[in-house]
């Protein structure tokens, strides 16, 4: 490997790759992250990407983003700003300049810096001095015209060449950060299996561009990031959807059942789907249905019929699904439903990051209508909790939510691979033949979950439905009867309470300040909180996995608290719930409503504000 | 179960306890006594039944039925039942379902259980009105019906039922009346027995908001004339007196005609072949009205095909035996991974 003139070694740096829709950012910054954590680096990633698959070329809402925060030490963002640009257009250097560090690198392809994108990007002429970017480390590289020339021999079409680029610009930052090309060039034989000319002609543009750097020595200062010090344990990178998906494979492993998805397609909560149909091999069956209605009823019958059923969705989908979820409340049935938050309200933002569907998880049906509401907080514990939330289906016989978001659905992490002999066994209460004569709706006294009789058992033969009814499953209009009924599934999905873990304090138990979160902004919230801490702040943490019901310590935790902010990316639908629940406290509020995740520095602010009494 | 099991059951053992709570007079009280004399004649374990319903007045009928049964929401029957078939294809799976429930709000998920070819056998209910609601119009009333929400006569074509399950590449269709408990029997066990989505659409009566709406076929004294009973393999031939038939004309459209009047002889009529994957014949024979031709009733089209359920089990069976990955811990240490410590 090539000399380098100045080496610094950092704890952590953020590297964002970014260009157009087309130019292949996802898979360069998810090459880059996997070779960085078969190096040892803790990391986190980011997509960030516009709904439209090819937007408009050359515009900053065609600009197509991925960013990666590797590091020495435990990382739980994918950081605010970014140490490193790679800029395949002007238009990323619009989208992204007020997100570089003051002083760092950006790597911008000349090539593509005509006067016809530079006008596109809405620059009048130079896009690094309108943004006041000269003082910073910027390596103007002639990426377009440097893998015309390399690949001048491999007789491919223009297209194919300059569809090579953004491995050029792969082979500089690898280069940049000392880096092995081999898991990348396994890729490239891999992906292009029955096309060796294409691997190869990935493999020539790829260390092109590493040579490209070591010669021009002009990136420095090279970073060194020592492998971070991790538990011990097998580890893969994993990204929420994906862990979803497996959490929900496992599930249906540790119940003996098979797994059923009925779903629609819909960003981004489609992986879950594409995932699960991928796995016929563990015999999952995936039903892609006509409409998001179909999607959970398919699975609802899949549930009657004696599976681990599920329905992947994302907040419009969780809208169209609220009829079927009411009809799951009532017929007692198992099933989660995950909802991968975007953007709203209607189709808002599609692919980017929102926590605003608190409410209509908690809330969004006709009639009193519990369901146990559960919320993922990292990439890969997006498997803990699907896990969870299948295990609570089918022990309590009720629906569950689950809520992820996008930033979860597509960030990766690292995570070490748990054994199936780690996990508990699921135990559905399945009714067998003592139950004869079968009533559906009796319940053991301690869960208040039915029975599950599976179709194709003799002598269970049973009705369920939609009406209310008595204990037998006929329909009753008996007042006394729906008012008990309604209390008691009511009671059943509060009991969720004995199974799940208390609320745990990240920090001291007492302070001047409680930060509140829950689900996917729990990595920028532990970053902030931990530097706040670092620096002095009696500051501590909690982010709360299960919102129905919520843990029994509450009170006791929040009541050690001088003052609680609560940190969530809505107009403040949690905080509005634990005025209903514990209307005891006083709750501040920090709120973000852009599509994007907070930033530590958004966090920091306000914790220190309220600190300082302001 | 062997296959030389035979299972002695009559109707009444698919009689729930439940009281039967349809109008006095209402077509459906026929429609559960054929159904349950089929059952009773499938030689089908009674476990293996599963009823699913939505919402109208039909949708009641699982509570009837002493198999398992799932009273469900408006509309979504068809996918209910897709699901419950799909996870367990041993099932012998019925859709009690209306013209309201399954061609208006349910309308999606009909035409695509029908394209996937689920094995369910759906009993549609056409008694061209909205009863539960109280009497609006429904997807297959007739242009120009009053009703409370169409009080000076729909402005809306009606579906044909026939028409539209051909349409989503439907391979079995039958047609019969709530009242001829015979043919419906026949053809509830035709449909049990068919590989692949059924559709049977009942002409039943309801006797409070829509009394009578069937009567010009299937009134005792005209039904012979005005009915034409389809026979797999048989000729076309119906009317009091078997005179008349149905011909070809121009190769392009049906006629009906009196045999011996014209030349016509029975060597003219039309041989019923419900077998005929070409849907033409059928598609025309679906859509006849009377009075230009009779109603057609019986299996009007029944063919063979590949079932959803069965070529996913198919497929994960076949996926099973060349993959490496047979457990959640295979699967969780495949792909790019690294050991720490």
């Amino acid at each position: 490997m090539g000399k380098k003139s100045e080496v610094i070694e950092r704890e952590e740096v953020v590297i964002r790759f970014s260009g157009d829709s087309g130019d292949g950012m996802q898979l360069t910054g998810t090459l880059f992250s996997d070779t960085a954590a078969l190096f040892g680096n803790d990391l986190s990633t980011f997509p960030d990407y516009p709904a439209e698959i090819r937007a408009p070329q050359g515009t900053v809402g065609g600009v197509s983003g991925f960013q990666v925060h590797l590091g020495h030490s435990k990382i739980n963002t994918p950081g605010d700003f970014s140490d490193v640009l790679v800029a395949m257009n002007p238009a990323a250097i619009k989208a992204n300049a007020k997100w570089i560090k003051p002083g760092g690198t950006i790597i911008y392809d000349e090539g593509n810096f005509t006067e016809k994108n530079i006008e596109k990007a809405g620059y009048l002429k130079d896009p690094i001095s309108e943004e006041n970017l000269e003082n910073y480390n910027v390596i103007a590289a002639p990426i377009s015209s440097m893998v015309k020339e390399a690949l001048k021999d491999f007789g491919l079409d223009p297209k194919s060449v300059l569809r090579t680029k953004n491995m050029f610009a792969l082979g500089m930052v690898y280069w940049l950060f000392d880096r092995q090309l081999k898991y990348t060039e396994d890729y490239f034989e891999k992906k292009f299996k029955n096309k060796p000319g294409m691997a190869e002609a990935n493999k020539v543009a790829l260390r092109a561009g590493y040579y490209y750097a070591e010669t021009i020595e002009a990136l420095t200062p090279t970073y060194k990031i020592l492998p971070a010090e991790i538990a011990k344990g097998t580890y893969r990178n994993i990204n929420g959807n994906s862990a979803t998906a497996w959490g929900f494979m496992a599930a249906a492993e540790k119940a003996g059942l098979d797994l059923f998805i009925g779903s629609y397609p819909i960003t981004p909560a489609t992986g879950i789907l594409e995932e699960l149909a991928a796995r016929k091999d563990l015999g999952v069956k995936s039903f892609q249905a006509e409409d998001e209605i179909a999607g959970i009823c398919t699975s609802l019958g899949a549930s009657f019929a004696g599976h681990l059923a599920v329905t992947s969705t994302s907040g419009p989908g969780l809208a169209l699904k609220s009829e079927a979820i009411g009809l799951a409340v009532m017929a007692e049935l198992p099933i989660v439903i995950i909802n991968v938050q975007r953007g709203g309200p209607s189709t808002g933002l599609p692919t980017k990051t929102e926590q605003t569907d608190l409410m209509q998880a908690l809330y969004g049906r006709n009639g009193e209508c519990p369901v146990v509401v559960i919320a993922s907080s990292t990439p890969s514990d997006c498997f803990h909790f699907a896990f969870e939330a299948a295990r609570i289906a089918l022990e309590h016989m009720t629906p569950v939510l689950l809520l992820s978001d996008s930033y979860l659905a597509n960030g990766t992490e690292p995570w070490r691979i748990p054994e199936m002999k780690e996990l508990p066994k699921i135990k559905p209460p399945f009714a067998d033949k003592s139950e004869i004569p079968f009533l559906p709706y009796k319940r053991d006294d301690d869960k208040l979950a039915r029975k599950w009789a599976i179709p194709g058992i003799p002598g269970l033969e049973h009705r369920i439905g939609g009406l209310e009814k008595t204990v037998k499953g006929t329909v009753s209009y008996v007042p006394e009867n729906h008012e008990e009924m309604v209390k008691l599934r009511a009671e059943k999905v509060a009991r969720v309470v004995h199974e799940i873990p208390s609320l745990e304090v990240y920090g001291a138990k007492t302070g001047d300040l409680l930060v509140v979160g829950w689900g996917g902004s729990y990595g920028y919230l532990i970053t902030a909180v931990r530097e706040l801490q670092e620096e002095g702040h009696k500051v501590s943490l909690v982010n709360f996995n299960y919102i129905n019901p919520m843990p029994w310590n509450v009170k006791a935790v929040f009541s050690k608290f001088k003052k609680i902010v609560v940190c969530e990316l809505n107009m403040g639908q949690f905080a509005d719930y634990l005025r209903i629940k514990h209307q005891e406290f006083k709750y501040e509020q920090l709120n973000k409503i852009q599509g994007l995740p907070f930033t530590v520095n958004d966090i920091k602010e306000k914790c220190i504000k309220l600190l300082e009494g302001k | 179960m062997t296959e030389t099991t035979v299972f002695k059951y009559t109707a009444k053992d698919f009689k729930s306890d439940q009281e039967v709570r349809w109008c006095p007079g209402c077509g459906d009280h026929a429609v559960l006594s054929s159904v349950q004399r089929a059952l009773a004649e499938l030689n089908i374990s009674k476990e293996k039944f599963a009823f699913i319903s939505g919402i109208g007045c039909s949708s009641r009928f699982p509570y009837y039925m002493d198999t398992y049964g799932f009273h469900s929401i408006h509309g979504r029957a068809t996918a209910i039942a897709s699901g419950v078939k799909t996870a367990n294809p041993e099932l012998s799976v019925w859709q009690i379902t209306g013209d309201g429930d399954a061609l208006a709000i349910g309308g999606n998920h009909f035409i695509h259980a029908i394209r996937r070819n689920i094995d369910i056998n759906i009993i549609l209910f056409n008694n061209e009105i909205y009863g539960l609601t109280k009497g609006q119009y429904s997807p297959t009333s007739n242009k120009g019906l009053v009703t409370k929400t169409s009080p000076f006569g729909t402005v809306e074509e009606p579906f044909s039922v026939g028409e539209l399950v051909i349409g989503a590449k439907g391979k079995f269709f039958a047609r019969t009346i709530d009242t001829n408990i015979n043919l419906s029997t026949q053809i509830y066990i035709e449909a049990a027995k068919h590989k692949g989505t059924s559709v049977i659409e009942v002409l039943q009566n309801c006797v409070i908001f829509n009394d009578g709406i069937h009567d010009t076929i299937a009134e005792k004294e005209v039904r012979d004339d005005r009915t034409l009973i389809l026979k797999h393999g048989q000729p076309m031939i119906f009317g009091k007196n078997n005179d008349k038939g149905l011909i070809l004309e121009g190769c392009r459209k049906l006629k009906a005609v009196k045999i011996g009047e014209n030349g016509i002889t029975e060597k003219n009529i039309l041989i019923h072949d419900a077998n005929e994957p070409n849907p033409g014949i059928q598609y025309m024979l679906a859509n006849m009205k009377y009075p230009e031709y009779p109603v057609a009733l019986g299996v009007i089209r029944s063919v063979e095909g590949p079932t959803y359920e069965m070529s996913v089990k198919e497929q994960i069976e076949g996926v099973k035996k060349t993959s490496k990955i047979k457990c959640m811990d295979d699967l969780l240490k495949s792909g790019s991974t690294w050991s720490v410590g």
